[in-house]
């Protein structure tokens, strides 16, 4: 458009306004098709999330005071008895519903829906058990690892092909894990279906990530720091331990992040080896030897979810489970990670370049 | 006597005087490098090397680039058994009489004696006093009193203490470079070595920073032998007593600073210090 101003300018001037060209068409194109696809892929996301955050919201919160459903987050999974009796209809859990009708004196016709009352405890406890569990084992080898591969090995096609290895082996999709976990530890050690098999099974499924990303962040130290103790009279190892690894940490447990999201998630490699969907009693409770903590089987809320949504016939009160779950599951998920996160920049401000 | 592997040995005999005629004797050598020949895999970067270097004098590495300047440098003090292909052909490096490449030789031992200050400074990133002290604490020193004591001493030995004494705990990076290199500096004074290697100290240093430095070592040379790398003839010429040239893995000359640049012997080092090539 030609205003006032611009009547005065010359050709040659007027020229730098420039026409419409193919090139500014493209350029509007390709940016619009980079933003539909950035916002569409946020909209699933979100969608995601809204429809775990709503229905699973109204499992998780309740009305009246304490707001929160005391009872899900506490309790056992138990059948689910809803009934009417004197008018009014009732949704009661396995063991209130005995003492119910034990009051009321007379037997009462229910209908049963199996999993769907009680709550989910000791999923939670089981997950947070096999997270802690895996990530240290996960964390202890790969750092081992990763600093014999990054700090001693000698670099050629040996050390090549283990790195090709790793990498390899983080794409092994997670149910051979899961098949060769169930192989190596609970038939093979026999160690049953157990939290330790279910601890090296998972450990060994982020072994991969938690290794080349330590490794990454300790070969990115400069190579000055590592030469400068050395100089000092240190050791290598003295190196390592002092002006290495504090200062790889913050990038190790980024890493670490990405795998407790994945050990916390995965269903597969438990499956075989640490899930059991349905046990009364928690983690602690009923040992005969302290050691028969490890050699027991726990429920997980990955593999709750799979059970609940798969394995028992689906109606209303199922998908309450089904959606509260997955609500205490994310929230558990964004918990850790928030934790490795403030970790990590503590760790970070501690050591400013 | 050895005095890498006999250091109590050698330090009770400084105490009792026995060594004293011979540790005051002027130009005796203290660094002895002969018929040395180095490898980088199959690539040879030393050619027959052979010099002397006295004690307590600053001594000057020149060449051009690649010639092999610092990778003699970092032979003395070991720094190269850290690169995998290195190897050394041929020839030894003695130090105080000790054959620093027998197998005896604890390179920890080694580097406490021969300390080094490399090309770009590099302090850990912590606090000035812990950079200080790094040394000391790694050895497993930890009182307190002796800690501070060191670190006002080498602080002050470096040149530094006045500028940075009222902030020891502030990251060491938060210095300028040219305070950097002097901490760097300070650092290995800690560990109270015999010897000072300087890979290139001033070359990313301002000019301000770097008659610092070259102050420094003046100081420095009354008790520690220096040997310095450097790029920077004028350099040379300023702070050292005797000038080492190499061109192309060869030892091409040696003498004392003066005679090297006011009459070289040998044709190309005539032609390097007066800027026709390198």
């Amino acid at each position: 458009m030609v205003t006032k101003e611009m009547e005065t300018l010359s050709p040659e001037a007027l020229s730098l306004f420039g026409k419409p060209t193919k090139a500014k068409l493209i350029e509007r194109v390709v940016f619009w098709g980079f933003r539909v696809g950035t916002y569409f892929v946020l909209a699933c996301a979100a969608s995601i999330f809204i429809d775990i955050f709503y229905k699973g919201g109204k499992t998780v919160f309740q009305s009246e005071y304490p707001f929160i459903n005391v009872e899900f987050l506490t309790g056992s999974p138990q059948t689910l008895h809803v009934f009417e009796h004197d008018g009014a209809s009732y949704e009661l859990s396995d063991s209130d519903f005995r003492v119910f009708k034990e009051e009321a004196g007379v037997s009462i016709v229910s209908d049963t829906y199996a999993y769907s009352g009680g709550g989910i405890w000791p999923c939670i406890v089981g997950t947070v058990l096999l997270v802690v569990g895996s990530m240290a084992i996960a964390l202890t080898l790969g750092i081992l690892s990763a600093i014999f591969l990054s700090e001693y090995s000698k670099p050629g096609k040996v050390l090549n092909a283990v790195r090709l290895s790793i990498l390899n082996l983080a794409g092994v999709p997670s149910i051979v894990f899961g098949i060769f976990g169930m192989g190596m530890f609970v038939l093979a050690f026999g160690w049953n279906v157990s939290l330790i098999a279910g601890w090296f099974t998972l450990a060994f499924m982020v072994l991969p990530i938690v290794i080349s990303a330590s490794e990454e962040s300790m070969r990115a130290i400069p190579q000055g720091l590592r030469d400068a103790s050395l100089a000092l009279g240190a050791s290598k190892w003295t190196a390592i331990r002092t002006n290495v690894l504090p200062y790889a940490m913050p990038g190790i447990l980024t890493s670490s992040i990405i795998g407790v999201a994945r050990v916390a998630g995965e269903t597969a490699p438990i499956m075989f080896t640490a899930a059991y969907a349905l046990r009364d009693q928690l983690p602690w409770q009923g040992l005969e030897h302290w050691y028969d903590f490890f050699f027991q089987g726990v429920m997980a809320l990955p593999y709750h979810i799979y059970v609940v949504s798969a394995k028992i016939p689906q109606n209303e009160y199922t998908s309450r489970m089904q959606y509260g779950t997955a609500f205490v599951f994310l929230f558990i998920v964004a918990g850790i990670t928030l934790i490795s996160i403030l970790l990590r920049i503590r760790m970070r401000k501690k050591y400013r370049w | 006597m050895s005095l890498v592997t006999d250091k109590l040995t050698t330090k009770s005999l400084i105490e009792t005087g026995e060594l004293y005629s011979e540790m005051t004797e002027i130009n005796r050598s203290l660094i002895n490098i002969s018929n040395f020949d180095f490898f980088y895999g199959e690539k040879q970067a030393l050619f027959d090397v052979n010099m002397d270097i006295k004690e307590r004098e600053v001594t000057a590495f020149i060449g051009p680039s690649g010639c092999g300047k610092s990778t003699l440098l970092r032979c003395i003090n070991r720094m190269n058994d850290l690169i995998d292909v290195a190897r050394i052909g041929s020839g030894k490096i003695t130090v105080n009489g000790v054959d620093i490449y027998d197998d005896r030789v604890d390179t920890i031992e080694l580097r406490k004696r021969v300390g080094m200050v490399f090309q770009k400074s590099n302090p850990f990133p912590k606090s000035i006093y812990e950079n200080v002290v790094y040394g000391l604490r790694i050895q497993g020193i930890s009182r307190k009193s002796k800690l501070d004591e060191s670190v006002e001493r080498c602080l002050k030995g470096a040149a530094l203490w006045e500028e940075v004494k009222d902030r020891l705990d502030t990251s060491g990076l938060s210095l300028s470079g040219g305070q950097q290199q002097r901490l760097c500096i300070a650092r290995a004074l800690a560990v109270e070595p015999d010897i000072l290697l300087m890979d290139e100290p001033c070359s990313a240093l301002d000019p301000v920073a770097t008659a610092k430095v070259e102050e420094l070592i003046h100081t420095l040379k009354d008790r520690y032998t220096i040997v310095i790398v450097t790029h920077n003839m004028q350099q040379a010429a300023r702070v050292s007593e005797k000038t080492a040239f190499f061109y192309l893995g060869k030892l091409i000359e040696m003498n004392a600073t003066d005679q090297i640049f006011m009459s070289p012997e040998k044709e190309q080092t005539e032609a390097y210090i007066s800027g026709r090539f390198g």
